[in-house]
């Protein structure tokens, strides 16, 4: 018992650390092992529906790796990588018209009095709280040819005939909006509650209008929620395809959805995979540079703020 | 010739709270002004008055014979230095002090010149390309300055300028900005809560309460010859007797109370007039034995600790009045008397202020 608790005191915290990165192993990485080795291997009838990458067999070891599944994405460019361009740019748009929206909340939010911030921010994460599915039927239900905002229109005698709106971009854009609107408006108002107003003050004071304010001290210094935001918002926009099937019209298929088919329908676990493993190449390769480059500068910081930081203080 | 600032019957109010009540104050061209006073007596609403930032309820505010009422903050030759310093933190050191210089649109070889000369002034020369996370206290201090002074404002707010240096670096500090400033002949206004730091900086002091000035004096004056109980309390140390008039003549007023005193006629005081008495702890000599002069009092010793300049006493005398006196830690003295021990004090009737409240 004694000793127990010593081991404890003494590996305590290597414990609490180790946990977390052993169920990080197991239940992430192994899988993303498993997708990036079923990539490589070839389709087949059974269960699993795809014959092992490698193994011991009566001829001792045999692999089945190839790269055919990703020659199958570039000669059928269109039916794959057409749909990841699709995808990519409706989260792009979306992460951009997302960060119009929350950019003014945000700062509306961080500005007001602690009361009624309070009020703001739960009613930011109140859709959290219902299915997304549900408050996606909901929007069909107001944009419908014949859903509430047409039938309001034409009862108030604005438009004879209804306004075509769903199925088309501007619906799917609102169903992202929608959805996606306060994983933008979070991180957006983390930093904007850290900004001191002193700093508002002091670039006023020293002549900036209220634009050169903005350019100068606020946007520089809320760009990491800005980046944080639409990473947040960008990565599981990329893989949407509910929003898209629900709302959007059928000419455009996207990666989410062909992903779908090519696991579900068609059965073809290794194409999928590789698809799989396109959209993170195509999302993690950046993000990764990124962080890559932001620990470097920090680092440099460190070094140069012990060189000559605190101790000649005058 | 008008003052150089002109505040009359300015108000300011928050809700039901006022901040600033029907204030007026003038201060000359070149002037270090302190404005003196707690934590919620207005201050620093006035400061912010006086920049810009906060709108004035009623009463006017002239800089240079201007009325500053329509005029907004960017535009008035007044800048502030911000109580954290406000430093841009993505801005290096050049680039916060050269931000006023830029955003006046002055062309670059003048920005740079200017820009060296600020460093140099604030003693800050080849540290313009640190960040200012990279700087101690007082580098941030001083660059907080020199951006402030960089568009030459005629008039520069300092709110707080040291609370956030240690005390041995807030000393020093102190004499380097009264020796900018009257190189600089600007004019400055500090806020401060601290009356050390107001009496060290300042040519004169304004002491604040609930939104008034209770009294604009120079440090002496305050210090010496407080208008009431409040300004005596406030700035030092202080000890309260209170008693009646019984007489009043030749220039000297008798007091009667808990003990006998005789205090320097300032003048208005009658017979039978109710008076407080202050008397500062470095005005109060104490001995073994007594020493025949007037206000003279036995004392016992309650209190006392030695604090290198000098020993502090807290004293009870009759009926018991306490008192508190500084004994100063000369050479070959000795420390007259210890813990329980009795004695004499006396002071001084020019010493001894009369107040009415």
């Amino acid at each position: 018992m004694a000793a127990a608790r010593q081991w404890i005191a003494r590996h305590g915290r290597r414990l609490v650390v180790a946990l977390p990165l052993l169920w990080l192993l197991v239940f992430f990485l192994l899988p993303l092992v498993e997708v990036a080795q079923t990539s490589f291997t070839v389709a087949r009838r059974g269960i699993p529906p795809f014959a092992p990458l490698w193994g011991f067999g009566e001829d001792g070891f045999f692999t089945n790796f190839n790269l055919e599944n990703y020659g199958l994405l570039l000669d059928y460019w269109q039916d794959y990588i057409g749909p990841a361009g699709n995808s990519l740019r409706l989260a792009f748009f979306s992460t951009l018209i997302c960060l119009l929206f929350a950019y003014p909340m945000a700062w509306w939010i961080a500005r007001s009095n602690p009361r009624r911030r309070a009020i703001l921010l739960v009613l930011v994460m109140l859709p959290f709280w219902t299915s997304s599915l549900l408050r996606i039927y909901a929007l069909i239900g107001l944009l419908n040819p014949n859903g509430f905002i047409n039938s309001m229109l034409m009862f108030l005698g604005v438009i004879d005939t209804p306004i075509r709106m769903m199925q088309t971009d501007f619906s799917i854009y609102m169903g992202m909006l929608l959805t996606y609107l306060p994983l933008m408006i979070l991180p957006l108002y983390a930093v904007m509650i850290r900004l001191e107003d002193d700093l508002l003050d002091a670039a006023a004071d020293l002549g900036a209008s209220r634009a050169g304010v903005f350019l100068t001290v606020v946007l520089p210094l809320t760009l990491p929620g800005i980046i944080a935001g639409s990473l947040l918002v960008f990565i599981p926009a990329v893989g949407e395809f509910v929003i898209p099937a629900l709302l959007g019209g059928p000419e455009q298929i996207m990666v989410g959805k062909v992903l779908w088919t090519e696991f579900f329908r068609n059965r073809d676990w290794p194409v999928a995979s590789a698809i799989a493993m396109l959209l993170l190449a195509i999302l993690a390769l950046p993000i990764i540079y990124a962080r890559y480059q932001d620990g470097r500068e920090t680092a440099l910081d460190r070094v140069e703020g012990q060189a000559n930081g605190p101790g000649n203080t005058s | 010739m008008s003052p150089f600032i002109r505040i009359r019957n300015v108000t300011r109010r928050f809700g039901d709270v006022v901040a600033v009540d029907d204030l007026s104050l003038d201060i000359d061209r070149g002037e270090l002004f302190c404005l003196l006073g707690a934590s919620g007596c207005g201050k620093t609403t006035l400061l912010r008055m006086l920049a810009g930032f906060e709108r004035v309820d009623s009463g006017s505010i002239e800089i240079d014979g201007i009325d500053m009422a329509a005029v907004p903050p960017a535009a008035r030759p007044v800048n502030i230095m911000f109580q954290n310093y406000a430093l841009f933190p993505h801005m290096s050191v050049a680039d916060n002090i050269a931000y006023g210089l830029r955003r006046a649109g002055l062309p670059k070889p003048e920005i740079v010149a200017r820009l060296e000369e600020l460093l140099r002034l604030v003693r800050l020369t080849g540290m313009g390309a640190r960040q200012p996370h990279q700087l101690s206290g007082g580098q941030r201090q001083r660059v907080a300055l020199a951006r402030a002074l960089a568009r030459r404002p005629k008039l520069l707010l300092l709110d707080e300028p040291l609370a956030a240096l240690d005390k041995k670096l807030r000393e020093d500090t102190q004499f380097e900005l009264v020796d900018i400033q009257e190189r600089l002949e600007t004019t400055f206004i500090v806020v401060t809560h601290d009356q050390e730091e107001a009496m060290t900086l300042a040519s004169r002091i304004g002491v604040m309460d609930a939104g008034k000035l209770v009294q604009v004096d120079t440090p002496r004056t305050l210090y010496d010859r407080p208008r009431n109980r409040f300004i005596a309390d406030f700035l030092g140390t202080v000890s309260f007797l209170e008693g009646v008039v019984t007489s009043v003549n030749g220039g000297f007023v008798s007091i009667d109370g808990a003990v006998s005193v005789t205090a320097a006629d300032p003048g208005g005081f009658a017979v039978g007039d109710a008076v407080r008495m202050a008397i500062r702890p470095e005005k109060i000599a104490l001995g073994r034995a007594p020493s025949g002069g007037v206000n003279e009092i036995p004392v016992t010793v309650e209190d006392l600790a030695f604090t290198g300049v000098a020993t502090n006493y807290r004293v009870i005398g009759p009926d018991g009045v306490r008192l508190k006196l500084t004994h100063p830690n000369r050479r070959g003295d000795v420390v007259p008397l210890e813990w329980e021990q009795t004695g004499f004090v006396s002071f001084d009737p020019a010493d001894v202020v009369l107040l009415r409240d």
